[in-house]
């Protein structure tokens, strides 16, 4: 840590989420409050949502809903598992979780990066709107349902119906794909891809430990994005 | 008889139409046969239906006396998001303005219906597509919706807005998502949507991360933790089980529940959703008041009812049944121009008339209005416009304190049920208000 800036230090058994979060928005560009230290979250819900300052915030367990949600700027650290809708609507920074996710990690997130360290629940990434996603584990059913723009990295296996609805997200998979959802498809790997995931491998700090080439690439088949009568039996 | 003499003719009845299969029905079979694709539409419910129509106003006699009409004070303002919100929203007068997307609507249209609400002290609702400058920039009091999609959701428009709409539904299509259509799709709707320019937009139905009201709850914490508590958040459900989804969005932790009947409009819907899913708004009012008076939260939680709200008879009967405020959408777009019969010949050229224009979704209006055409955008003026609805909310707000001070109410939110009868049995027991001229509320009072 730079010699400037000041450690907090929160605990969530004498202190309320509220509490926590309004010290963090009172957080504005530049500030040397750099790193916040949350100890006994109990699973508590909005931990650190809606941030916007260029802080850490570390948090030393398990969180409940909504942990990150709408990020800005923040780099958020769970040491611990994470409920439904982890880094929901992240618009910039990182969020990155040691345990598993719940259900919705990282839905409609326009960008930032939200790093997996064990298994996400269903619908991780559902409607996702740029946000770069990396799950070291594996995925549940429907991840990436009507995912619009950004990356879903799987280093495990995905559940069924992947990418169902999907508009431009592109989605790596290194282990299997029980389904694909509606017009989703396996699609060609090209350099660009490689390189691509190869980025995202340095974005979850694994590059040099896996191989590109391991994984298959999936995105939208692109049939289904006018409405047509033939199409019905796609509904 | 002489042969010569010819018979006469035998009478003949007169060509009969069939009620059940009436022109329209049949006209609806021939389209269906020759697309093969459901027919969808903007608007809500056009059938005819139980309605504010079917109600009367008592008016003062002996046993209560009026206020003067020019003279006596008659209140209308109306305080939005007392329960829980730091900054509630205070409105001069209880008639709001509906969720209406920027992409449905062109950003003049937008920003006409931010001029002309801010200028009567009222509110504006932004709608799936996110926040525009127009709307933000003309609007002195702003809702954000937060939808299904979440197109254009950001945290720092969410902190420009003056409240948060959580809409779980919409009276045209309780139940049911959206699209919006390719031609539609223009640069700017689709940078705002995260989209390819000129596909199918499809609106989710169901929320991406939340499921139920005790999830509900759990995302109304995490708005209010973003928004630091400040910002009034509703809850919009459309008219189907207006009780127990008025008594789940206030343990849901709402500060507001918007109940929207099937008069409601839409963007586009399927013709026999608009019709056939959802009940009216007369039927939904007074199960949205029992739900908060069993609570005890009735005027704690406030209930926005909306759904065919067409002037200030329709406001007046919503707030006697109960309601804190009105919304009011399609009756908007009329008054700034929308189906206005000097567009006729180009009503007619898109095979309609005008009165009867609801093709919305395809982005042709000659008002343009519900349009994304550079060209037909060019002839809606946002400051003529805005003053026109001006002018309309002025009205509505000036008949709703006359009907109120005739039943003696120095404020509109002093009428009361006692105020009102039904033409109807329906009506009567929809609104529980006796049948005109009886004592009998249909399903509550013995007989006559």
């Amino acid at each position: 840590m730079n010699a400037s800036t000041k450690s907090h230090s929160f605990d969530l058994a004498t202190a309320s989420v509220r509490e926590l979060n309004a010290a963090l928005h009172a957080l504005k560009d530049g500030t040397n409050a750099s790193l916040w230290q949350v100890a006994n979250p109990r699973g508590l819900h909005a931990i650190a949502a809606g941030l916007d300052a260029p802080v850490t915030v570390e948090v030393d367990g398990p969180v409940g809903y909504y942990c990150g949600g709408m990020n800005k700027q923040a780099t958020i650290i769970v040491r611990g598992a994470a409920g439904v809708g982890v880094a929901e609507n992240m618009m910039s920074g990182r969020v990155e979780v040691a345990g598993d996710v719940s259900q919705a990690a990282g839905a409609t997130a326009h960008g930032g990066a939200l790093i997996i360290g064990g298994d996400a629940g269903a619908r991780c990434g559902i409607s996702m709107k740029g946000v770069d996603i990396v799950v070291k584990g594996s995925v549940g059913h429907m991840s990436a349902f009507m995912a619009q723009a950004g990356t879903l990295t799987v280093f495990g296996d995905a559940g069924e119906a992947l990418g169902d609805s999907i508009y431009e997200a592109r989605l790596y998979v290194r282990g299997g794909v029980k389904s694909l959802g509606a017009d989703c498809v396996e699609k060609e790997m090209r350099d660009e891809h490689r390189q691509e995931l190869y980025e995202r491998f340095k974005l979850a700090g694994v590059e040099g430990e896996l191989d590109p080439s391991d994984f298959k690439r999936y995105g939208s088949a692109r049939t289904l994005y006018h409405f047509h009568v033939d199409n019905a039996s796609a509904y | 008889m002489n042969e010569h003499v010819k018979a006469p003719a035998a009478p003949r009845t007169l060509p009969r139409e069939s009620a059940t299969f009436d022109a329209y029905t049949l006209s609806e079979i021939r389209r269906a046969a020759a697309t093969g694709i459901y027919d969808i539409r903007g608007a809500g419910a056009k059938r005819k239906l139980p309605h504010f129509d079917d109600l009367l106003f008592l008016g003062a006699s002996m046993s209560r006396y009026p206020l003067e009409g020019y003279r006596e004070r008659c209140g209308t303002d109306v305080v939005l998001g007392t329960r829980f919100a730091k900054k509630p929203i205070e409105l001069k007068i209880p008639i709001t303005i509906a969720g209406m997307s920027f992409g449905s609507l062109s950003g003049p249209a937008k920003e006409a219906l931010g001029r002309g609400a801010s200028a009567m002290g009222t509110s504006t609702t932004t709608g799936d597509g996110g926040m525009t400058q127009e709307e933000r920039g003309h609007s002195t009091k702003l809702v954000y919706q937060y939808l299904p999609s979440r197109y254009g959701m950001n945290p720092d428009d969410i902190r420009k807005a003056d409240a948060i709409e959580v809409v779980v539904g919409q009276g045209a299509k309780p139940g049911g998502g959206g699209m919006l259509l390719g031609q539609k799709i223009s640069p700017r709707v689709a940078k705002m949507r995260t989209l390819p320019e000129g596909i199918d937009q499809r609106s989710a139905c169901r929320h991406p991360d939340w499921t139920g009201p005790d999830d509900l709850e759990i995302k109304i914490e995490e708005l209010r933790e973003i928004t630091d508590w400040e910002k009034p958040i509703y809850v919009k459900v459309g008219a189907a089980r207006p009780y127990y989804d008025t008594a789940l969005s206030v343990k849901a932790g709402a500060d507001v529940v918007v109940v929207d009947g099937m008069q409601g409009g839409t963007a586009a819907t399927q013709e026999v959703f608009i019709e056939n899913v959802g009940i009216p708004t007369l039927a939904a009012v007074r199960q949205a008041v029992k739900a908060l008076q069993d609570l005890g939260m009735h005027r704690k939680v406030q209930l926005i009812v909306s759904g065919g709200i067409r002037n200030g008879a329709d406001v007046a009967k919503a707030l006697a049944l109960g309601a804190d405020a009105v919304a009011i959408g399609t009756a908007a777009l009329v008054a700034l121009g929308d189906n206005d019969p000097k567009w006729e010949a180009e009503y007619q050229a898109l095979g309609t008339t005008a009165g009867a224009y609801d093709d919305w979704h395809e982005g042709r209006d000659p008002a343009g209005i519900t349009t994304q055409d550079a060209e037909l955008m060019k002839r809606l003026d946002p400051e003529i416009a805005g003053r026109r609805l001006a002018n309309y909310l002025s009205v509505m707000t000036l008949e709703a304190q006359t009907i109120a001070r005739a039943c003696g109410k120095s404020h509109v939110h002093n009428l009361e049920p006692e105020d009102l009868v039904a033409l109807t049995i329906e009506a009567a027991a929809m609104a529980n208000v006796p049948l005109a001229g009886t004592t009998w509320i249909p399903g509550q009072s013995g007989g006559f």
